[in-house]
């Protein structure tokens, strides 16, 4: 069979051509009470030294802090490509005597920019929208507790629907494998009773190599990752100098994955799942925020009298609404609901278009 | 001893040599030499070997409290202590009990036997402390329970007919477990610090230390030592109650320099040079609990068990059981609780209240 060669097989190199000079932004959240190593992963996992000069207050300060929200910039250049990479940190988290709520001002922060977003796309200038969606979230868990507290529980479920976790597991030199494994599989049964969704790392197509796809299996089976960060070269007797922490019984390697999961972290964050993290974030957590958002301002009509004046109230502080004109918003409601019965129908028709094929395809096998 | 009344009970110990039907802790006789012109050998210094005995006999109580999140390898470490499992749980790892709601007090009795001594040791556990996501107050149950024992203590003592020998359920030594995080105190261990070193003996330990490498270790515990002292925070051995210059030394090597002990616990033994030794297996190596190279357990279990016993006893009884006592009786107009004049039963003194940092 002759096909003509229409050349737009070339399509993947001239979108990696333009994302390159374009560049690439990447928003990550650290979250998890102070003493976890989150600091020193961060700078092993993007060799960085964001966190040199920090200073942690010391016990009695910290008595009356509130959890504050702290953002650093860094650009990281690698092959020619440019990542800015934005880390989110919150200093404060589960420190205090009483951390009531102490994660509303993280969920605050998470749907502020989802609504920036929302205005700036809805706004009449889109070319140059900044991006500082958060799109991964690192969760770190104490090594020392019996699997989840109360604290990362409610924050989990508070968050959850509104930005791709990823659980970890810090400071894993604490624990002897036996311990890891038995940790891991609480975490994992605990997760699942309390009905959080972190994120879920999507299946690798069919058409990989056995080994990747083991691999991949692999990788996935050991999440929660039970990670040792260190910035500290060793240099042991061993062949080369590694990346470690040195103790008086033995060094823990950093990049070994005997002893820890720092290189699956780094290779399912960084190396294959950047890309689909923000997709997700934008396809899925941004579109339900999104939907959420709008149903709300498009049905004030909806709801009965005596509710009204309570859910405006409420309205007013717990959605935060875009302040447009209702005119322009209802226009946009209507053209995004033609664009969602156009695609709809697109849809429909791709997919009966495949079953048309498949059952020609069968004709001309069974022929 | 800087106090007016406990200085009279023990003075008035000391000249008594003959054990009273309520004994009092065995006081080491520091050797004297008041008259240097002894004409012969008269002795008095088999009263050591005397009160030995009576102690052999009698064996005694030692009551230690363990306090800290859960997680910390509290009861592993009382067992590593007492090499026997003489904590509330088994010591598996996988244990599927859930926090409680609420601070709980658990006291669990075992008899210890070694080298023809009985010790009757219990172990209170607190499961719950600093668990919970508001952590208010959550030190009151633990007060409460002290006092408590206190109280108890005092009832026994002001019967008319008393006991032979009053059980002693007083806590004697409270390990406070410290998480290493490597950065400094938490508020809760501040808080929970200020308002109980008044009323018992608090040894701070920093637990599952085998996560922090010897810089890091010191490091740390200068910085913890730094804000104990900052907010006027007194661990065991108090700086006030030591009793003369021996002591003192002593006891400032010990403030300044190992405490807080950087401790390890663990019930798995393995070979290591040939010889089986407590200790975690990691892939990296295998850390012994015992070795004063790994962490400071040996020094922890030295202190606390070989060299301090029954100091620790005797603060307990002296000053703090003591300054509960005094607290009492000012409170009943100088009458002893219980049956008052009135025949009212008053209910024991409430949480002390903070001290405030000058």
């Amino acid at each position: 069979m002759d096909k003509e060669y229409v050349g737009f097989a070339a399509l993947p190199n001239q979108l990696h051509r333009k994302s390159v000079k374009k560049g690439f932004d990447f928003t990550l959240m650290v979250a998890g009470e102070s003493g976890l190593g989150k600091s020193t992963l961060i700078n092993s996992l993007f060799l960085t030294n964001l966190y040199e000069d920090r200073q942690v207050p010391e016990a009695s300060a910290r008595l009356t802090q509130t959890l504050t929200i702290e953002r650093q910039g860094v650009e990281i250049e690698e092959g020619g490509i440019k990542v800015k990479l934005t880390l989110v940190d919150t200093p404060g988290f589960g420190d205090s005597v009483d951390c009531s709520d102490c994660w509303l001002p993280v969920v605050r922060f998470i749907e502020e920019q989802f609504e920036q977003y929302l205005r700036d796309e809805s706004g009449l200038n889109r070319k140059n929208i900044q991006d500082t969606r958060v799109h991964c979230c690192l969760y770190f868990i104490s090594p020392f507790g019996r699997g989840l507290r109360p604290l990362d529980v409610a924050f989990l479920r508070a968050v959850h629907e509104k930005v791709n976790i990823i659980p970890v597991i810090g400071k894993a030199d604490a624990l002897m494998p036996k311990e890891t494994q038995a940790l891991k599989q609480k975490i994992r049964d605990q997760l699942r009773e309390e009905e959080i969704n972190i994120y879920q790392f999507p299946d690798c197509d069919s058409d990989e190599d056995e080994d990747f796809k083991r691999q991949d299996a692999e990788m996935k089976e050991s999440i929660p990752f039970a990670v040792v960060g260190s910035c500290e070269v060793v240099r042991d007797d061993g062949p080369r100098p590694v990346r470690g922490r040195r103790y008086s019984w033995g060094t823990v390697e950093v990049e070994n994955p005997h002893h820890c999961d720092f290189l699956n972290l780094r290779r399912m964050l960084v190396q294959t799942h950047l890309q689909d993290l923000k997709e997700v974030t934008h396809d899925l957590l941004y579109e339900g925020y999104r939907a959420r958002c709008l149903q709300s301002l498009a049905r004030p009509g909806a709801r009965d009298r005596a509710s009204r004046s309570k859910l405006s109230r409420q309205s007013a502080t717990e959605i935060p609404l875009p302040m447009l004109p209702l005119a322009e918003t209802e226009k946009l409601i209507r053209e995004k609901d033609e664009e969602l019965r156009r695609m709809q129908e697109m849809l429909e028709k791709m997919q009966a278009q495949m079953q048309q094929n498949q059952a020609q395809g069968e004709q001309s096998d069974a022929l | 001893m800087s106090k007016g009344l406990p200085e009279t009970r023990t003075d008035a110990a000391m000249s008594e040599l003959v054990p009273e039907p309520r004994p009092k802790p065995a006081v080491p006789m520091k050797p004297v030499s008041i008259n240097s012109n002894l004409l012969g050998y008269i002795g008095i210094d088999t009263i050591i070997e005397q009160m030995r005995k009576k102690t052999m006999k009698t064996g005694f109580d030692f009551n230690i409290m363990v306090v800290g999140q859960s997680g910390l390898g509290k009861s592993t470490l009382v067992n590593t202590l007492f090499k026997s499992q003489v904590s509330r749980k088994a010591s598996s790892w996988n244990r599927e009990e859930k926090i409680p709601k609420t601070v709980e007090i658990k006291a669990i009795g075992h008899v210890i036997e070694e080298g023809g001594v009985k010790m009757k040791l219990t172990v209170i556990d607190t499961p719950g402390f600093g668990d919970q996501i508001n952590n208010e107050n959550c030190w009151e149950p633990i007060e409460k329970y002290i006092n408590e024992q206190y109280e108890k203590f005092l009832k026994e003592e002001v019967n008319i007919a008393r006991k032979k020998r009053i059980p002693d359920t007083r806590v004697h030594c409270c390990l406070y477990f410290i998480s290493p995080t490597g950065h400094s105190l938490r508020p809760l261990d501040l808080e929970f610090m200020k308002h109980l070193s008044k009323v018992v003996n608090i040894i701070p330990v920093i637990a599952k230390a085998d996560t922090m490498t010897l810089e890091e270790k010191s490091e740390f515990k200068q910085r913890v030592r730094k804000e104990l002292e900052v907010n006027g925070i007194e661990f065991y051995p108090q700086k006030e109650f030591d009793e003369d210059l021996e002591d003192k030394t002593e006891n400032d090597k010990i403030r300044q320099e190992s405490m807080p002990f950087a401790v390890v616990g663990s019930d798995k033994e393995y070979q290591v040079n040939g010889k089986r030794v407590l200790g975690r297996k990691t892939p990296w190596g295998i850390i012994e609990v015992e070795n004063l190279n790994h962490c400071e357990f040996a020094l922890l279990r030295d202190f606390v068990i070989r060299t301090h016993l029954q100091d620790l006893k005797e603060v307990t009884h002296n000053i703090h059981y003591e300054t509960y006592r005094a607290k009492r009786l000012n409170d009943n107009g100088g009458l002893p609780p219980g049956e008052g004049l009135l025949g009212t039963v008053l209910p024991p003194v409430p949480a002390t209240p903070c001290p405030t940092a000058e």
